[in-house]
């Protein structure tokens, strides 16, 4: 009798475990850039491919890296509050254009509206390896001393930027003064 | 109009669930022949009404009709229409549709084929089904109506997934959830003989040819799976251990058990709460491969839009049916073993051995499987389970079991003598040896320990199989040959072989180039040159590609002129690659189209890959296998023993 019962334990603890693993979101993956600097790059402009733009652009600040594309849902889903946080004045956001057409790119900017300082254009995706990207939405939140110190996977609002953000904004700004 | 026709007809087929599942087991239990009567014409009721709402489904894509959310989300205009009707079953909602009609499907072929099963049994089973179909549409209807209204409708649909426009991706899913819906059959009749709590001979008879069959399509539309895979995912991989693969897979693992242990428990009575267990297992893994692709619990590439209030459904669905399952199981099989011996050397010993094996192997995949998910729970930390460690976890149980295999195909039951057994197996022994040895070394030019092993498997097991059907070839005239079941094993088997053959030499002697080329540029693969001969444009129906031409020649002879291309979908502006590959019998050049590197120079994936069509053969001839040990007459018998009773009765006396 005991190994039968054993059996529907061991299905009650899987059963638990699955309970449990519904709250989680399986595309929280730590990043391995976490506290390592931000990886390199200068790249042309979207808005004009004659200027570029890159990581000495923000040296010194706290940034958000923001990879986005004109073919991915979660961009747009994310793009209002982006504009949104941009209004603020809170924090720089620099945008990675990332394997992207550069017309579609364009016209996307003129008719949602250009939450970026400066948007780098990533045609061919180089600097989204370099960057560890695997899909966009991703937005990194870079220190002032150029470390990778977040990384959230998917798109953005308001309550991600509140739990997540925010905290290590503070505790960063706390610790340098 | 037509699509609140389906939703309705939903509702409808919800009802009749309801009463098939609720008036057979009452009546079963009450031995009450009216309400068991309900049984058969409830479920031909639920298949209708099903249907006409797949029908319903179907005619909403085939007309674009955009006001459907699911449609708009899903299809496009431009869209050929093979793939609007793939589209139905293309995500979450629809594939949902599908699996309830395919169990309406089997529901009414047991009502239909089940008039020898006594009738509180039948009634039983189609009571378990009816309960596992009001469970799935009640999911439906909740949680994943197909037939939303999406008002106002947009102009124009968000195309279905480019990597889903595909003639394999149009026919693996329904071959594939046929087989997982088919093994709820062996489940409802593993519930009922619990239920009663009684389990003979005769129930294994009545339990192996459905459970053949549901194998069949399970291993078809695994097969097909992979296959689908290889060309279409561009990266010439035909296995990768991704969640979704084995979701389908463990219930794969463990109705091989099943079949295995079915046939101890019809020719000698034992195994049978082992039977019972399997048949509970088979059917729980299929709905747990459900659950892990619709909760977005793993991340997987085949994973649907997903949303944890189905997840939470499906969850709760799991722990009634299986928990009840379970239950049900702990209070009744204690009492069901017969205490039948035999010898170590026997048939039974080595189907043991054979369950216990496709047992860990299965287990070894779940652990696999769950495992990310175990560690993000207790907060251990992210891990991710490659392919290495499944290929290494998964071939440790495999390889005995390729070499028991054809000991224990010619073993008798209850006890072998260990001389007679030697002298049949000796030939076959020494030829896989030779054979593993001497193909590796003189075909590919290489003899190594892993690959000589991987080979004298297969050969060992193709060799074997053929002893018993060469034996009833060559028999005495008048002597009877050999029945269908011993032919459908043995060339079942033989399949097993030719695949083990396959994996291993495809494992090791697989070629692989990634290298830069120039339209003009000629390059050499595996003793192949491959010359990108032209760049062309091209214009499909929804997408634009560039497409390479390529010429293969060997030592200067033409092979074949490969084109692949690469397509951007005009409406998800998704980039997807189509390989091109040669197909022969003893090996596939494939060619797939990378990324421009400037300078007209291109990347492209070359590779050479011997024997990997033995990998997908063996898995048909497999199947096939089962479908002839699923023709048996033995199965017949029972119908025709029916006819002649009908025919003595309706005699006048």
């Amino acid at each position: 009798m005991a190994r039968y019962i054993a059996l529907i334990v061991a299905f009650v603890i899987m059963i638990g475990i699955f309970a449990a693993g519904l709250d989680r979101d399986p595309t929280k993956l730590p990043s391995p850039l976490i506290d390592k600097p931000a990886p390199e790059y200068e790249l042309p402009r979207v808005m004009d491919p004659l200027l570029t733009t890159g990581s000495t652009d923000y040296a010194g600040q706290m940034v958000l890296v923001n990879i986005w594309a004109t073919w991915c849902a979660g961009c747009r889903t994310e793009h209002e509050y982006l504009l949104e946080l941009a209004g603020r004045n809170e924090i720089p956001i620099y945008g990675i254009n990332w394997r992207d057409d550069r017309d579609a790119a364009l016209s996307w900017l003129q008719q949602l509206g250009d939450p970026y300082v400066a948007s780098a254009y990533d045609e061919d995706g180089r600097v989204g390896i370099d960057w560890g990207v695997y899909g966009a939405p991703e937005t990194f939140l870079i220190g002032a001393g150029g470390n990778v110190m977040y990384k959230h996977v998917g798109p953005m609002n308001e309550a991600t930027w509140q739990g997540e953000f925010m905290p290590r904004i503070a505790a960063q700004t706390g610790a340098t003064r | 109009m037509i699509p609140e026709i389906g939703h309705f007809a939903l509702i409808l087929a919800l009802s009749l669930a309801v009463c098939q599942s609720v008036m057979p087991l009452i009546g079963a239990h009450r031995n009450d022949a009216a309400l068991m009567s309900v049984a058969g014409p409830a479920a031909v009721g639920q298949l209708v009404f099903v249907a006409v709402s797949f029908a319903c489904l179907a005619w909403s894509f085939l007309q674009s009709d955009f006001t459907v959310l699911y449609v708009a989300n899903h299809s496009h205009r431009a869209l050929p229409d093979v793939y609007k009707i793939a589209a139905v079953w293309g995500a979450h909602e629809g594939s949902l549709l599908l699996w309830i009609l395919l169990l309406a499907v089997w529901t009414v072929a047991v009502a239909r084929y089940s008039s020898e099963l006594p009738r509180a049994m039948s009634a039983r089973v189609i009571g378990v089904l009816g309960l596992l179909s009001f469970g799935f549409l009640l999911f439906t209807l909740l949680t994943s109506n197909p037939f939303e209204r999406l008002i106002p409708a947009p102009a124009n649909g968000a195309d279905l997934n480019p990597l889903l426009q595909d003639i394999g991706l149009a026919i693996h899913p329904p071959i594939l959830y046929t087989g997982y819906v088919g093994f709820s059959v062996a489940f409802a009749f593993a519930i009922a003989a619990m239920l009663t709590g009684h389990l003979d001979q005769a129930w294994a008879r009545w339990t192996r040819p459905w459970t053949i069959w549901a194998w069949m399509f399970l291993t078809v539309g695994i097969a097909l799976g992979s296959w689908w895979a290889y060309y279409e995912l561009g990266w010439g991989g035909w296995w990768f251990w991704d969640p979704v693969e084995n979701a389908s897979f463990m219930p794969w693992l463990a109705g091989t058990a099943l079949i295995h242990s079915l046939a101890v428990t019809e020719k000698r009575g034992l195994f049978k709460s082992w039977t019972l267990l399997l048949a509970i297992s088979a059917f729980s893994l299929s709905l747990l491969g459900t659950f892990l692709v619709r909760s977005g619990i793993l991340v997987s590439v085949h994973a649907f839009a997903t949303d944890p209030a189905r997840g939470l459904f499906i969850l709760i669905f799991l722990g009634i049916v299986i928990g009840g399952a379970l239950i049900l199981y702990a209070w009744r099989a204690p009492g069901m073993d017969s205490a039948a011996g035999f010898r170590p050397l026997s048939r039974e010993t080595f189907l043991l051995l054979n369950n216990v094996l496709l047992v860990i192997a299965c287990t070894v995949i779940l652990y696999g499987t769950l495992a990310p998910l175990l560690y993000d729970v207790f907060e251990w930390g992210k891990i991710s389970i490659g392919p290495p460690w499944f290929e290494f976890a998964f071939a440790l149980p495999m390889l005995p079991l390729t070499l028991l295999i054809g000991v224990g195909m010619h073993t008798a039951w209850r006890s072998q003598a260990f001389g007679a057994l030697f002298a049949q197996l000796k030939i076959p022994g020494t030829i896989a040896i030779v054979a593993g040895i001497a193909v590796p070394t003189v075909f590919y030019g290489r003899f190594g320990l892993l690959v000589s092993v991987g080979a004298i498997a297969g050969f060992w097991i193709m060799t074997v199989s053929l002893l018993q059907p060469l034996r009833s070839w060559r028999r005495a005239p008048g002597t009877p040959g050999i029945s269908r079941s011993a032919l459908g094993m043995s060339v079942a088997h033989f399949g097993v072989g030719m695949f083990t053959l396959g994996i291993t030499i495809v494992s090791a002697f697989t070629v692989e180039a990634d290298l830069s080329v120039r339209p003009g540029e000629t390059v050499e693969v595996a003793g192949y040159s491959f010359k990108l001969t032209d760049l062309n444009n091209v214009q499909g129906p929804n997408y634009q590609a560039l497409e390479g031409e390529i010429e293969i020649r060997k030592d200067g002879k033409f092979v074949a002129e490969l084109r692949p291309q690469k397509r951007t979908y005009l409406v998800q502006q998704s980039p997807m690659t189509e390989a091109a590959i040669d197909a022969g019998w003893n090996r596939d050049l494939f060619v797939a189209l990378g990324d421009p590197l400037g300078n007209d120079a291109w990347s492209m994936r070359l590779q050479y890959k011997p024997l990997i069509r033995f990998i997908w053969l063996g898995a048909l001839i497999m199947a096939f296998g089962g479908l002839i040990a699923a023709s048996d007459r033995r199965y017949r018998l029972q119908a025709t023993a029916r006819e002649g009773t009908a025919a003595l009765r309706e005699e006048p006396a």
